[in-house]
């Protein structure tokens, strides 16, 4: 490909390779203070082609591939390639990841104890995740955690934070100093910006951590909340994992594991500020 | 066959594995690769149900006999059987 660019998130290294210069200089911007992969060898590799030859040139337009394909996948437009680049390495870690259980969830960490937050798109994931960053906490992720299945600890995935719509404005006013991506507004998932997560985040990305709460958000209602049992957490936890099945008995262990020794509650809350206030106060309580 | 004739057989021990989560068992069966997340009696009747096959007369027998069994039917059980043979893990012979 004419244009490469490696990355190391957390354990996991990626190479993107692209046919534009645009979307691995801004992944060059934003991930400057990363380190490079174990050896220089990529864990992942995606790929951001144009669908025709000419498409790189006349109304440019990014198809993702990589180790693992979407076929159906619909190509975006070149100014949306950043966003492409990122859903790529979502996609080859969702479908390839084998090493940790993966779940679809963001999770913080304090005095070396993790809060995993896990829900659908919209829940809250990742807003909740960069709030707490900004009370300072340390950032472990904001889309998958990794359990290890040998020792049950938290491996952090600190990517880029995906702020959609609401989320990030709300995050402009928590972090005026924070370090932005472009604006990438009417995506395929509405109006998108990166956050870079902070030095600590990037710094301590490969100290993993003890699981010791686990929630699971629910936006638009009233504040409250509840006990979650191991067993609808279990249930809820296969679901919110794009490699249980593949990780066999192993992913079983791991998950019954953290299920059975972590206490998990569901929360509802009507805005972002009053969910960080009772994470916290849930933190004080249970963990 | 008749219902009353048929016999069940659970699948081997040493291919399930459980984990008591609450009120509720994840069983994993190696053999299918698939998680169960069940209630009682499902784990009672794969173990009653192994090594040796029985009829649903006999199982719910032997489960009344252990378990306190209110309202013991055999239609009932049969459909909680039938359940475990669609999940693979129970074998009607």
């Amino acid at each position: 490909m004419r244009h490469r660019f490696d990355v190391r998130i957390g354990p996991v290294g990626f190479r993107v390779g692209s046919d534009w210069r645009g979307p691995v200089a801004q992944l060059e911007t934003l991930y400057r203070d990363y380190p490079r992969p174990e050896d220089g060898i990529p864990d992942f590799t995606v790929r951001l082609f144009a669908a025709r030859p000419w498409r790189r040139v006349v109304r440019p337009s990014v198809m993702i591939s990589g180790d693992y394909t979407i076929p159906d996948a619909a190509p975006l437009p070149l100014r949306l390639g950043l966003l492409a680049a990122e859903m790529g390495m979502n996609l080859q870690m969702a479908l390839a990841q084998r090493r940790y259980l993966l779940l679809h969830a963001s999770a913080a960490e304090r005095d070396g104890r993790a809060v995993l937050m896990t829900g659908v798109s919209g829940a809250g994931k990742s807003t909740l995740a960069a709030l707490l960053m900004a009370r300072g906490w340390r950032l472990m992720g904001d889309e998958f955690a990794l359990i290890d299945p040998e020792t049950g600890l938290v491996h952090a995935f600190p990517r880029l934070i995906s702020l959609k719509n609401q989320a990030v404005a709300v995050m402009e006013h928590a972090l005026p100093d924070g370090r932005f991506g472009p604006p990438m507004p009417d995506t395929p998932k509405g109006d998108i910006r990166h956050l870079v997560p902070d030095a600590r985040a990037v710094e301590t990305m490969d100290r993993p951590a003890s699981p010791a709460l686990i929630l699971f958000p629910t936006f638009g209602h009233e504040a409250a909340e509840r006990p979650v049992l191991p067993s609808e957490s279990f249930v809820r936890l296969t679901q919110a994992s794009t490699n249980y099945l593949a990780l066999a008995e192993r992913g079983y262990d791991a998950l019954t594991r953290l299920v059975t020794t972590v206490p998990a509650r569901a929360i509802d809350y009507p805005d972002a500020q009053t969910a960080v206030a009772q994470v916290e106060t849930l933190w004080e309580q249970t963990a | 066959m008749t219902g009353e004739a048929t016999r069940y057989r659970a699948a081997a021990p040493d291919s399930l594995r459980a984990v008591t989560l609450d009120a509720m068992v994840a069983l994993y069966h190696r053999a299918s690769g698939q998680t169960h997340v069940v209630a009682s009696p499902v784990p009672e009747i794969l173990e009653a149900l192994h090594p040796d096959p029985l009829t649903l007369d006999a199982l719910l027998a032997q489960l009344s006999g252990r378990f306190d069994i209110g309202d013991a039917d055999v239609r009932a059980l049969e459909a909680r059987v039938e359940e475990l043979v669609a999940a693979g893990l129970v074998e009607a012979l």
